[in-house]
C-alpha cells in the first residue's frame, strides 16, 4: 500500500480509473453495433501517429489523437457505405497503421522500450500534464455518451430507424468514431495499444451476461471497468507485474467468474424451482 | 380534408443499374390505410423505402406532407416500423428502452426524456399489449412480440403517418389480433397508414384501399383483391422463411 504514497504511482491509479470508467461507456456502443474490435484497429492507426510524434519531436500522443481521428474517421465512412470489401480495407489501415508505427518509431531516436511503452502502456511514467489530458478527455468521453444515451442507443440499436426518425445518424457515428480514437489514445498510456479493446469490450461482455437492459448494462459495465482498473494497479504495485496487462487480466478473470457463476446459478435455479415450461407458439404446420 | 400525404410521381429506383422499380405513380391522403401487395421481389419494399429516403430514387419525385423529400424534416409525423429488430451486438435492452426510441423524433438527441414522453411511451405498450413485459430483454420475447414492440416503438412518437414493412410477415395469431387492434384505434384517431404486405389476414376490414406492385409497376390500384386459391384459406399464413432480401454483408457477392 505504500506504493500508492508516490506520486508517480497516485497518477498511475487515477489515470486507469478514468480510463476504466470511460472505455466501457464507450465500448457498450461499439459492441452494439458489432464493432468490438474497431479499437484495436484505430490503436494500429494511431501507433503511426506515436511514431510520427516521436520522428517529428512533437508530443507523441497529440499526434496519435490527430492520427487515430483520421484513421476513426476512415473506417467509419468504409462502413457505412457498407461495401463488401469494407473488411479488406479495415485490414489494410490496421496492418498499415501498425507497420508505419514500427517503421517511424524506428527512423527515430526513440529506443525500443519507448515503443514498448505504446504498445504494452507505460502507467508509471504519466507525468501530471499526461494525467490532465486524460482527465479532461475522459471526463468529455463520458459526459458525451451518458448524455447522449438514448440518440446513441438509436443509433446503434437500428440505424434505418433512427435515420427516419430524424436523427442526425451521420453526425451521431462520426462522434461515435471521433470518441473512439480519443479513448484509444488516453487509454494508449495505460493499457497500450495491443490491448485497448479489451477495456471498452470485456466488461460490456461481462455486465450483459447478467443485466436485463441497455442502461443496466452500461452502469454495470462502467463499474466493471472501474474495478480492474483499480485493483489491476494494486496488483501490479503488489505483485510487480505490468499495469496494462494486469488491469485486462482482472477484467477477463471478472468475465470468467461472472459466466461460470451465471451457470452455475441457472443450474441450481432449474432444479430448485421446477417452473412450468414456457408456452410454445401455435404450430404453423401439422406433422402428421 | 383530404390533403396528400404521400406523393410518389413516376418514381425510378435500382440497384447497381438492375431496375426495380421502373415507373410508380402514387398518392395516399390523409386517413387512408392503403396496403401495398405484391409477390417476392416484386419491388413492394423498396417503394416504402424509397418513400422514406432509405434508398435513393433515380428518377421521378417523392413529396412528404407537401414539402419534398429532399427537404422533409418533420419526421415525428412518421412512424416506420420494419420488417424485423436485428439481432445487433447482443447488448440486452428492454422493450421499455427500445419503445422508448420512438419518442426521439420529436424530442429531439438532446433534451432528456420528460413526463409526457413517460407517459406517450407507457400508452404504445398498452395499445400492443406489452404493459407487462416493458422490463424484459427484447431478445426474450417471441416473433410476434418483437413485432409488437417496433409497433409501439412508432406509436410512442405519436405520428400521424405509420409506414410498415410486412408487420403481419411469420406473426402469431394472437399478436396480429393485437396489431389489428392497435391499428384500427390509430386509424380511428384519424391516422395514416402505409404498409406492405403478403397477406392481409386479420388486417383485411381495416385497408380502404389496396395498391398491387407488379415487375416494378402499379397493376392494380383500388379495392382490396380477393385472394386466390388456399391463400383464401382463412388460416393462410403466407410466410417464405428462405425467401428473405438477405442485405448486402460480409458473406455475400
Amino acid at each position: 500500500m505504500e506504493l500508492f504514497q508516490y506520486p508517480y504511482m497516485q497518477r498511475a491509479l487515477i489515470g486507469a480509473l478514468v480510463i476504466g470508467l470511460a472505455a466501457p461507456a464507450l465500448g457498450i456502443y461499439l459492441v452494439q453495433r458489432r464493432l468490438a474490435l474497431i479499437g484495436d484497429g484505430v490503436g494500429h492507426v494511431a501507433l503511426t501517429g506515436v511514431g510520427a510524434g516521436l520522428l517529428l519531436n512533437r508530443s507523441p500522443v497529440l499526434v496519435a489523437v490527430i492520427a487515430a481521428t483520421i484513421g476513426a474517421i476512415a473506417i467509419e465512412i468504409v462502413r457505412a457505405r457498407g461495401r463488401t470489401s469494407g473488411d479488406l480495407a479495415l485490414a489494410l489501415l490496421f496492418y498499415g497503421g501498425i507497420a508505419g508505427g514500427v517503421l517511424l518509431v524506428g527512423l527515430s531516436d526513440a529506443t525500443s522500450a519507448n515503443l514498448n511503452a505504446y504498445l504494452f502502456g507505460s502507467l508509471t511514467t504519466i507525468s501530471p500534464a499526461d494525467l490532465t489530458t486524460i482527465a479532461v478527455l475522459g471526463a468529455a468521453i463520458l459526459v458525451t455518451m451518458i448524455a447522449l444515451r438514448p440518440a446513441l442507443f438509436a443509433v446503434s440499436h437500428d440505424e434505418e430507424y433512427a435515420r427516419v426518425s430524424g436523427l442526425p445518424v451521420r453526425t451521431l457515428n462520426l462522434l461515435i468514431a471521433v470518441a473512439t480514437a480519443v479513448t484509444v489514445t488516453i487509454a494508449m498510456r495505460a493499457v497500450g495499444v495491443l490491448l485497448i479493446s479489451a477495456l471498452m469490450v470485456v466488461p460490456v461482455a461481462t455486465a450483459q451476461q447478467v443485466t436485463r437492459g441497455f442502461r443496466s448494462t452500461m452502469a454495470a459495465a462502467m463499474a466493471l471497468g472501474l474495478f480492474a482498473a483499480g485493483s489491476g494497479v494494486w496488483v501490479a504495485a503488489t505483485a510487480d507485474t505490468a499495469p496494462g496487462a494486469s488491469v485486462v487480466l482482472v477484467a477477463i478473470a471478472s468475465f470468467l467468474v461472472v459466466a461460470v457463476a451465471g451457470a452455475v446459478w441457472r443450474v441450481v435455479r432449474r432444479r430448485t424451482t421446477p417452473t412450468a415450461a414456457p408456452t410454445p407458439e401455435p404450430h404453423e404446420v401439422v406433422l402428421s | 380534408m383530404t390533403s396528400p400525404v404521400i406523393t410518389v410521381e413516376h418514381g425510378v429506383v435500382g440497384y447497381d443499374g438492375r431496375p426495380v422499380l421502373r415507373d410508380i405513380s402514387l398518392t395516399v391522403t390523409a386517413g387512408e390505410v392503403v396496403a401495398i401487395l405484391g409477390a417476392n421481389g416484386s419491388g413492394k419494399s423498396t417503394l416504402i423505402r424509397a418513400v422514406l429516403g432509405l434508398v435513393p430514387i433515380n428518377a421521378g419525385s417523392v413529396t412528404l406532407f407537401d414539402k419534398p423529400l429532399r427537404r422533409f424534416r418533420q419526421w415525428a409525423r412518421i412512424g416506420y416500423v420494419p420488417q424485423r429488430l436485428g439481432a445487433g451486438g447482443g447488448v440486452p435492452a428492454t422493450v421499455r428502452e427500445v419503445v422508448a426510441s420512438g419518442r426521439l423524433a420529436r424530442r429531439g438527441v438532446l433534451r432528456p426524456p420528460g413526463r409526457a414522453d413517460r407517459s406517450a411511451v407507457d400508452a404504445a405498450l398498452g395499445a400492443v399489449g406489452l404493459a407487462d413485459r416493458a422490463g424484459d430483454p427484447v431478445s426474450t420475447l417471441s416473433g410476434g412480440q418483437q413485432q409488437r414492440t417496433l409497433i409501439a416503438r412508432a406509436l410512442a412518437g405519436q405520428p400521424e403517418l405509420l409506414v410498415l414493412d410486412e408487420p403481419t410477415a411469420g406473426v402469431d395469431a394472437a399478436s396480429q389480433e393485437a396489431f389489428a387492434g392497435a391499428l384500427r384505434d390509430f386509424v380511428g384517431d384519424g391516422g395514416t397508414v402505409l404498409l406492405v404486405a403478403h397477406e392481409l389476414g386479420p388486417l383485411r376490414p381495416v385497408i380502404s384501399r389496396a395498391v398491387v406492385v407488379h415487375e416494378g409497376r402499379i397493376a392494380h390500384d383500388g379495392t382490396v383483391p380477393d385472394p386466390a386459391g388456399h391463400h383464401a384459406e382463412p388460416d393462410h399464413d403466407h410466410v417464405h422463411p428462405h425467401c428473405y432480401d438477405e442485405p448486402a454483408g460480409l458473406w455475400s457477392n
